[in-house]
């Protein structure tokens, strides 16, 4: 019977599901697609330029955009193009390693923390309660300068912004996991047996995915601003062509005074594309991950 | 009750600051760096003395900052010299105390993050309010969409996008400086004024357009919720004018939870404020932790972070302490 019935009604393909969900769901339609567009331009950057222009005294220095170098090149004799194409690789992989590692850490506590309760449960909720108030950035800004910045490598900058990068992912797992806690079929699983190591595993995470899903986005969206601040205020590796470091160079170089607007424009552009994106992905996420936010428009 | 309530909160705000305190004392010490062999050695590489006077100059600077005494006991001499905010002397601008430096900065940034942070929290709150409000004229929700699509971007982004095409293509404003240069700040010159005003403009509207999204959003989401309730239908049963709805039903129920957030994105706006001080070079908070940060000048990059932490931490237990005025709920229980 039931046989017949599967028959009968036919059922869209997933790929047609997610289709339709994707124009539904536009902000996450179109923050995925500029993401697409960010990447496509990184890895074919990569294959027509030398990763070697991205550093001082690789082409004729302060050459306004021209075919030759379409976004130009900066006072040190940075190829433009090259130094974008790199930096947003270097962006991208600050934001996902420090994201991912935020969002490990605090998964791990958020889970503890709600699951485990009592004196556990007291003691990381108000370590997050009283980091939150405190200007993360500023703390931030002193153990990057405390470091000496010949030798800031780019996983280091990572790791900076993880140090005081995990309590919100915590407190929001937290929450999540005390309300799930309750639902029936956790208590099933306890009453059957289930020893608590499967229960987290086996039945509370895979419905916790959405939610640690919107956690990661906004981890790597703290994560690339955490790294682009500390740049523009001189304190990641300043070899290397983050986007920060070269608006950085520019205010230091006072490029707008001297008529070099390029310098400081391509970098600002590519930012706000970057945080634009993560920003739209991590609505459209939302969306999922939580149904009443969605608006009947 | 209400005491009870405060000294929770002062406690709570000496914890922070506490903390704060702490990790500033140690990362800096577990990382093995001297900050005064980084400070000097930088200064020995651009041409000055030789290696031997530099092992002299840290001995003495050592011994001046009590820096060859036991971990524990610098720690506690540290922690009391926080208490009567003593944060030590700058190494590049001695001898001035670092005190003396925030208290010379403190007010440029203060009126600037006063003014932006008022101007984005109405704009920003009446917008969305409006373009939540079914009854609002069409326009509303044509400006307020284009604020909602900034929110991505960070006010230093911004900054450079205005210094571009405003400043830089249409010379409408300055590009950078609190002042003209070669102007002597004269506080009685209306002309001088006017000047310092066409200055901060830029910064200013790169912080407003930056914040403001947010706001619109979280109002507009928080106005659709209220639509719905029960008061509201009520209200308009009753008989009450669109205007009295709006303010008295809509703006009043949405006060509280805009307030917390006001007091939950203190720590974002000081911070965009900071960065973006450094990209206009006006002279305020973060121009100084530029400098300090340029010139490793480490007892200023730990004094304004320490000083900021606390100030920020004091505000929000001091609006919480504004709760009872807005929420007639909270003050009766």
């Amino acid at each position: 019977m039931t046989l017949m019935i599967d028959t009968l009604v036919q059922h869209p393909s997933r790929g047609r599901l997610i289709w339709h969900y994707l124009r539904r769901n536009k902000s996450l339609t179109v923050g995925l697609l500029i993401m697409l567009g960010l990447v496509v331009f990184t890895l074919a950057g990569f294959l027509i330029i030398d990763a070697r222009d991205a550093y001082p005294l690789s082409a004729a220095p302060r050459k306004a955009p021209s075919w030759k170098y379409p976004f130009g090149t900066d006072f040190f004799g940075r190829n433009l193009l090259a130094a974008m194409v790199v930096g947003m690789w270097q962006t991208a992989a600050i934001g996902l390693l420090a994201g991912a590692i935020g969002t490990l850490i605090g998964v791990f506590l958020g889970f503890i923390s709600a699951y485990f309760g009592g004196w556990t449960d007291s003691i990381i909720k108000n370590i997050c309660l009283i980091l939150t108030p405190i200007p993360v950035l500023l703390i931030q800004v002193v153990v990057a300068g405390s470091i000496d910045k010949r030798s800031v490598t780019i996983l280091m900058m990572a790791m900076i912004i993880v140090m005081l990068g995990w309590m919100g992912t915590t407190l929001v797992v937290r929450s999540q996991v005390l309300t799930m806690k309750e639902r029936q079929f956790v208590a099933v699983a306890k009453l059957s047996g289930m020893s608590s190591f499967g229960i987290i595993f086996k039945e509370i995470m895979p419905n916790l995915l959405p939610f640690i899903a919107a956690a990661f986005v906004v981890q790597v969206f703290s994560a690339v601003f955490a790294s682009f601040y500390l740049a523009v205020l001189g304190l990641g590796p300043l070899r290397e062509p983050l986007l920060g470091n070269l608006i950085w160079a520019a205010q230091g170089q006072g490029a707008f005074f001297n008529g070099w607007w390029w310098w400081p424009l391509a970098p600002a552009i590519a930012m706000v594309l970057i945080l634009g994106s993560l920003a739209l992905v991590n609505m459209g996420l939302d969306e999922l991950a939580n149904p009443r936010v969605r608006r009947t428009e | 009750m209400f005491l009870r309530l405060i000294a929770k909160r002062l406690l709570f705000l000496l914890l922070v600051v506490w903390s704060a305190a702490t990790i500033v004392f140690f990362v800096p010490r577990i990382s093995q760096t001297n900050p005064i062999r980084e400070r000097f050695a930088e200064l020995a590489r651009t041409g000055g003395f030789s290696p031997a006077d530099l092992e002299k100059i840290i001995e003495s600077y050592s011994k001046q900052f009590g820096l060859e005494k036991p971990l524990i006991e610098q720690y506690w001499v540290y922690m009391g010299q926080i208490v009567r905010f003593d944060f030590g002397i700058s190494l590049n601008r001695y001898p001035s105390t670092v005190i003396e430096l925030i208290m010379q900065a403190i007010p440029w940034t203060l009126a600037l993050l006063l003014v932006t942070t008022i101007l984005s929290f109405i704009i920003g709150n009446l917008l969305g309010a409006l373009a939540a409000w079914p009854r609002a004229p069409g326009w509303v929700r044509a400006v307020a969409t284009p604020f909602i699509l900034l929110t991505g971007v960070p006010p230093v982004i911004m900054g450079v996008l205005l210094l571009f095409f405003i400043a830089f293509r249409l010379k409408l404003l300055p590009l950078g400086g609190a002042y003209s240069i070669g102007r002597v700040p004269d506080w009685n010159d209306f002309g001088f004024w006017l000047d310092l005003l066409k200055h901060q403009l830029l910064p200013g509207l790169a912080l407003v357009l930056g914040s403001v999204g947010g706001w619109v959003l979280s109002m507009r989401g928080m106005g659709i919720t209220i639509q719905g309730e029960d008061y509201v239908t009520f209200a308009e049963h009753k008989g009450l004018t669109a205007g009295r709805i709006f303010r008295d039903y809509y703006l009043r129920n949405t006060l509280l939870p805009q307030a917390t957030g006001l007091a939950l994105a203190l720590g974002t706006v000081v911070t965009n404020a900071i960065v973006l001080e450094g990209i206009f070079g006006l002279p305020g908070i973060g121009t100084a932790l530029n400098n300090a940060i340029r010139a490793n000048d480490f007892p200023v990059i730990y004094g304004i972070v320490l000083f900021i932490t606390a100030a920020v931490a004091t505000v929000m237990m001091l609006m919480e302490f504004i709760y009872p005025l807005l929420d007639p709920r909270v003050r009766e229980t």
